[in-house]
Protein backbone atom coordinates (compact mmCIF):
# COMPACT_ATOMS: atom_id res chain seq x y z
CA UNK A 1 0.00 0.00 0.00
CA UNK A 2 1.21 3.68 -0.81
CA UNK A 3 1.45 5.99 1.99
CA UNK A 4 -0.18 9.28 0.94
CA UNK A 5 1.98 12.41 0.56
CA UNK A 6 0.64 15.65 0.81
CA UNK A 7 2.15 18.24 -1.71
CA UNK A 8 4.97 21.09 -0.89
CA UNK A 9 3.60 24.24 -0.98
CA UNK A 10 6.02 26.73 -2.77
CA UNK A 11 6.49 27.91 0.66
CA UNK A 12 8.10 24.72 1.73
CA UNK A 13 10.23 24.13 -0.89
CA UNK A 14 12.07 27.11 -0.44
CA UNK A 15 12.88 25.98 2.71
CA UNK A 16 14.25 22.81 1.31
CA UNK A 17 16.51 24.15 -1.67
CA UNK A 18 19.61 23.58 1.04
CA UNK A 19 19.24 19.74 1.65
CA UNK A 20 18.07 18.71 -1.56
CA UNK A 21 21.47 20.15 -3.20
CA UNK A 22 23.96 18.41 -0.24
CA UNK A 23 21.60 15.77 -1.07
CA UNK A 24 20.58 15.25 2.35
CA UNK A 25 16.69 15.48 1.77
CA UNK A 26 14.79 12.06 2.87
CA UNK A 27 13.52 10.00 -0.04
CA UNK A 28 10.16 10.44 0.09
CA UNK A 29 11.34 14.86 0.62
CA UNK A 30 13.30 13.89 -2.60
CA UNK A 31 10.42 12.34 -4.49
CA UNK A 32 7.89 15.31 -3.11
CA UNK A 33 10.50 17.76 -4.21
CA UNK A 34 11.13 16.38 -7.35
CA UNK A 35 7.25 16.00 -8.68
CA UNK A 36 6.75 19.84 -7.61
CA UNK A 37 9.39 21.24 -9.87
CA UNK A 38 8.62 19.49 -12.21
CA UNK A 39 5.00 20.91 -12.39
CA UNK A 40 5.64 24.52 -11.12
CA UNK A 41 7.64 27.14 -13.11
CA UNK A 42 8.05 29.42 -10.50
CA UNK A 43 9.93 26.85 -8.22
CA UNK A 44 11.66 25.78 -11.52
CA UNK A 45 12.82 29.54 -11.76
CA UNK A 46 13.41 29.92 -7.99
CA UNK A 47 15.56 26.49 -7.63
CA UNK A 48 17.62 27.99 -10.66
CA UNK A 49 18.39 31.48 -9.06
CA UNK A 50 19.95 29.69 -6.34
CA UNK A 51 22.05 27.53 -8.60
CA UNK A 52 23.35 31.10 -10.27
CA UNK A 53 24.19 32.42 -7.40
CA UNK A 54 26.05 29.67 -5.48
CA UNK A 55 27.80 29.43 -8.87
CA UNK A 56 28.82 33.59 -8.65
CA UNK A 57 29.62 33.19 -5.40
CA UNK A 58 31.91 30.28 -6.20
CA UNK A 59 33.50 33.47 -8.37
CA UNK A 60 34.65 35.57 -5.44
CA UNK A 61 38.41 35.53 -4.42
CA UNK A 62 39.47 33.46 -1.55
CA UNK A 63 41.49 35.69 0.84
CA UNK A 64 45.38 35.69 0.93
CA UNK A 65 47.48 35.69 4.19
CA UNK A 66 48.60 39.03 4.45
CA UNK A 67 52.55 39.34 3.66
CA UNK A 68 53.36 39.98 8.02
CA UNK A 69 51.83 36.87 9.01
CA UNK A 70 53.63 34.95 6.25
CA UNK A 71 56.37 36.00 7.38
CA UNK A 72 55.88 35.12 10.98
CA UNK A 73 54.74 31.46 9.93
CA UNK A 74 57.73 30.84 7.66
CA UNK A 75 60.19 32.38 10.55
CA UNK A 76 58.43 29.81 12.77
CA UNK A 77 58.87 27.17 10.61
CA UNK A 78 62.58 27.92 10.35
CA UNK A 79 63.05 27.66 14.14
CA UNK A 80 61.50 24.43 14.20
CA UNK A 81 63.19 23.20 11.55
CA UNK A 82 66.80 23.96 13.57
CA UNK A 83 65.63 22.72 16.54
CA UNK A 84 64.86 19.48 15.81
CA UNK B 1 47.36 21.26 -5.05
CA UNK B 2 49.88 19.01 -3.93
CA UNK B 3 48.74 15.60 -2.58
CA UNK B 4 48.47 15.47 1.20
CA UNK B 5 51.09 12.00 1.60
CA UNK B 6 53.35 14.06 -0.36
CA UNK B 7 52.88 17.64 1.83
CA UNK B 8 53.41 15.13 4.69
CA UNK B 9 56.39 13.22 3.76
CA UNK B 10 58.23 16.62 2.52
CA UNK B 11 57.04 18.15 5.82
CA UNK B 12 58.66 15.98 7.57
CA UNK B 13 61.94 16.23 5.75
CA UNK B 14 62.03 20.14 6.78
CA UNK B 15 60.98 21.12 3.21
CA UNK B 16 59.56 25.32 3.85
CA UNK B 17 58.36 24.97 0.10
CA UNK B 18 55.55 22.31 0.85
CA UNK B 19 54.77 23.96 4.00
CA UNK B 20 54.62 27.87 2.08
CA UNK B 21 52.28 25.73 -0.09
CA UNK B 22 50.35 24.67 2.78
CA UNK B 23 50.21 28.12 4.33
CA UNK B 24 48.91 29.96 1.24
CA UNK B 25 46.12 27.44 0.82
CA UNK B 26 45.15 27.65 4.13
CA UNK B 27 46.37 30.35 6.41
CA UNK B 28 43.87 32.86 5.65
CA UNK B 29 41.06 30.34 6.24
CA UNK B 30 42.94 29.30 9.64
CA UNK B 31 43.11 33.08 10.78
CA UNK B 32 39.52 33.82 9.88
CA UNK B 33 37.91 30.34 11.42
CA UNK B 34 40.22 31.45 15.05
CA UNK B 35 39.27 34.83 14.67
CA UNK B 36 35.46 33.82 15.30
CA UNK B 37 36.39 32.40 19.17
CA UNK B 38 39.28 34.36 20.42
CA UNK B 39 39.10 38.01 21.30
CA UNK B 40 41.20 40.00 18.44
CA UNK B 41 43.11 39.07 15.14
CA UNK B 42 46.46 39.30 17.23
CA UNK B 43 45.06 36.54 19.73
CA UNK B 44 43.51 34.67 16.30
CA UNK B 45 47.13 35.08 14.54
CA UNK B 46 49.11 33.63 17.89
CA UNK B 47 46.58 30.23 18.16
CA UNK B 48 47.35 29.88 14.40
CA UNK B 49 51.26 29.90 14.44
CA UNK B 50 50.38 27.50 18.12
CA UNK B 51 48.57 25.07 15.84
CA UNK B 52 51.42 25.19 13.22
CA UNK B 53 53.88 24.65 15.78
CA UNK B 54 51.67 21.50 16.90
CA UNK B 55 51.30 20.36 13.40
CA UNK B 56 54.77 19.82 13.28
CA UNK B 57 55.73 18.68 15.98
CA UNK B 58 52.80 15.97 15.70
CA UNK B 59 53.71 15.49 11.83
CA UNK B 60 55.91 12.39 12.53
CA UNK B 61 53.23 10.61 14.32
CA UNK B 62 50.32 11.76 12.19
CA UNK B 63 48.81 8.57 10.83
CA UNK B 64 46.76 9.99 7.67
CA UNK B 65 43.64 8.61 8.82
CA UNK B 66 41.91 12.23 7.73
CA UNK B 67 42.85 14.84 5.67
CA UNK B 68 45.86 16.95 6.51
CA UNK B 69 43.17 19.96 6.23
CA UNK B 70 40.42 18.02 8.60
CA UNK B 71 43.42 17.46 11.41
CA UNK B 72 45.00 20.97 11.09
CA UNK B 73 41.19 22.55 11.50
CA UNK B 74 40.67 20.18 13.89
CA UNK B 75 43.89 21.84 16.22
CA UNK B 76 43.11 24.89 15.26
CA UNK B 77 39.36 25.00 16.82
CA UNK B 78 40.31 23.26 19.75
CA UNK B 79 42.98 25.83 20.36
CA UNK B 80 40.98 28.59 19.03
CA UNK B 81 38.27 27.20 21.36
CA UNK B 82 40.08 26.87 24.70
CA UNK B 83 41.77 30.72 24.09
CA UNK B 84 38.52 32.30 23.65
CA UNK B 85 36.90 30.47 26.75
CA UNK B 86 40.40 31.93 28.62
CA UNK B 87 39.63 35.35 27.32
CA UNK B 88 35.55 35.07 27.88
CA UNK B 89 34.75 35.50 24.46
CA UNK B 90 31.46 34.48 23.40
CA UNK B 91 31.01 31.66 20.74
CA UNK B 92 29.54 32.40 17.99
CA UNK B 93 27.78 29.14 17.61
CA UNK B 94 26.96 29.11 21.15
CA UNK B 95 22.97 29.96 20.21
CA UNK B 96 22.68 27.09 17.75
CA UNK B 97 21.59 24.67 19.89
CA UNK B 98 19.21 26.63 22.22
CA UNK B 99 15.18 26.68 21.48
CA UNK B 100 16.31 31.14 21.42
CA UNK B 101 16.89 30.19 17.84
CA UNK B 102 14.48 32.55 15.62
CA UNK B 103 12.81 31.14 12.64
CA UNK B 104 14.13 33.14 9.61
CA UNK B 105 12.13 32.29 6.48
CA UNK B 106 14.40 32.00 3.27
CA UNK B 107 11.34 34.07 1.55
CA UNK B 108 9.29 36.98 2.65
CA UNK B 109 5.85 35.02 3.88
CA UNK B 110 4.17 38.10 1.89
CA UNK B 111 6.07 36.70 -1.41
CA UNK B 112 3.17 33.83 -0.84
CA UNK B 113 -0.45 33.31 -0.79
CA UNK B 114 -2.04 33.51 2.52
CA UNK B 115 -4.19 30.48 4.62
CA UNK B 116 -7.34 31.81 3.32
CA UNK B 117 -6.47 31.64 -0.65
CA UNK B 118 -7.06 28.45 -2.54
CA UNK B 119 -3.79 27.36 -2.70
CA UNK B 120 -1.84 28.57 0.26
CA UNK B 121 1.64 28.79 0.31
CA UNK B 122 2.01 29.60 -3.52
CA UNK B 123 3.67 31.79 -5.20
CA UNK B 124 1.95 35.39 -5.62
CA UNK B 125 5.10 37.10 -6.05
CA UNK B 126 6.63 34.90 -8.26
CA UNK B 127 10.76 35.18 -9.06
CA UNK B 128 11.97 35.73 -12.48
CA UNK B 129 14.21 33.16 -14.24
CA UNK B 130 17.25 35.16 -14.00
CA UNK B 131 19.80 35.24 -17.11
CA UNK B 132 23.56 34.24 -16.54
CA UNK B 133 25.10 36.55 -17.48
CA UNK B 134 23.16 39.35 -15.34
CA UNK B 135 23.88 36.81 -12.26
CA UNK B 136 27.70 36.37 -13.31
CA UNK B 137 28.57 40.07 -14.33
CA UNK B 138 30.79 41.91 -12.30
CA UNK B 139 27.84 44.32 -10.42
CA UNK B 140 26.60 41.59 -9.26
CA UNK B 141 29.22 39.71 -7.88
CA UNK B 142 29.99 42.64 -5.50
CA UNK B 143 26.05 42.85 -4.61
CA UNK B 144 26.74 39.57 -3.22
CA UNK B 145 30.21 40.30 -1.95
CA UNK B 146 28.48 42.92 0.50
CA UNK B 147 25.30 40.95 1.05
CA UNK B 148 27.62 38.42 2.37
CA UNK B 149 29.77 40.97 4.84
CA UNK B 150 26.45 41.69 5.78
CA UNK B 151 25.61 38.51 7.07
CA UNK B 152 25.91 36.88 11.06
CA UNK B 153 29.25 36.01 12.00
CA UNK B 154 28.48 32.49 11.66
CA UNK B 155 26.45 32.11 8.58
CA UNK B 156 29.32 34.45 7.13
CA UNK B 157 31.76 31.91 8.02
CA UNK B 158 30.19 28.54 6.82
CA UNK B 159 28.72 30.29 3.11
CA UNK B 160 32.60 31.30 2.86
CA UNK B 161 34.04 27.82 3.27
CA UNK B 162 31.55 25.82 0.99
CA UNK B 163 30.63 28.30 -1.58
CA UNK B 164 34.05 30.17 -1.77
CA UNK B 165 36.38 27.85 -0.93
CA UNK B 166 34.34 24.61 -2.11
CA UNK B 167 34.48 22.78 1.13
CA UNK B 168 31.87 20.04 1.62
CA UNK B 169 29.66 19.61 4.61
CA UNK B 170 31.23 17.39 6.24
CA UNK B 171 34.81 19.18 6.37
CA UNK B 172 32.82 22.45 7.60
CA UNK B 173 30.94 20.44 10.56
CA UNK B 174 34.23 19.03 11.50
CA UNK B 175 36.48 21.89 11.24
CA UNK B 176 34.01 24.31 13.31
CA UNK B 177 32.72 21.45 15.82
CA UNK B 178 28.86 21.66 14.62
CA UNK B 179 26.53 19.24 13.27
CA UNK B 180 25.83 18.75 9.66
CA UNK B 181 22.51 19.57 10.34
CA UNK B 182 23.65 23.14 11.66
CA UNK B 183 26.13 23.39 9.11
CA UNK B 184 23.14 23.40 6.24
CA UNK B 185 20.57 25.08 8.31
CA UNK B 186 23.95 28.19 8.69
CA UNK B 187 24.53 27.85 4.97
CA UNK B 188 20.92 27.62 3.92
CA UNK B 189 20.04 31.39 5.64
CA UNK B 190 23.03 32.77 4.11
CA UNK B 191 22.72 31.80 0.88
CA UNK B 192 18.58 32.79 1.08
CA UNK B 193 19.90 36.30 1.91
CA UNK B 194 22.03 36.37 -1.05
CA UNK B 195 19.80 35.26 -3.22
CA UNK B 196 17.42 38.16 -1.65
CA UNK B 197 19.97 40.46 -2.02
CA UNK B 198 20.70 40.07 -5.75
CA UNK B 199 16.45 39.93 -6.23
CA UNK B 200 16.09 43.28 -4.64
CA UNK B 201 19.39 44.25 -6.96
CA UNK B 202 18.44 42.90 -10.19
CA UNK B 203 14.32 42.82 -9.71
CA UNK B 204 13.82 45.90 -7.57
CA UNK B 205 10.53 46.07 -7.80
CA UNK B 206 9.63 41.94 -7.64
CA UNK B 207 11.32 42.24 -4.13
CA UNK B 208 9.25 44.61 -2.87
CA UNK B 209 6.11 42.90 -3.03
CA UNK B 210 7.36 41.33 -0.38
Amino acid sequence: MRLFTRELACQELVELVTAYFDGSLSRSDRRRFRAHIKECDHCTAYLEQMRLVIEATGRLTEDDLEPDAREDLLAAFRGWKESR
Amino acid sequence: MTEDHELVQRLREGDEGAFAELIDTYGATMIRVAQMYVRDRASAEEVVQETWLAVLKGIDRFEERSSLKTWLFRILTNRAKTRGERDGRTVPFSSLAGPSEEAEPAVDPDRFLGPDSPHPGAWAAPPRAWPQEEVLGRETLGVIEMAIEQLPEAQREVIRLRDIEGWGPMEVAEALEITDGNQRVLLHRARSKVRAAVEAYLDPEIARTG
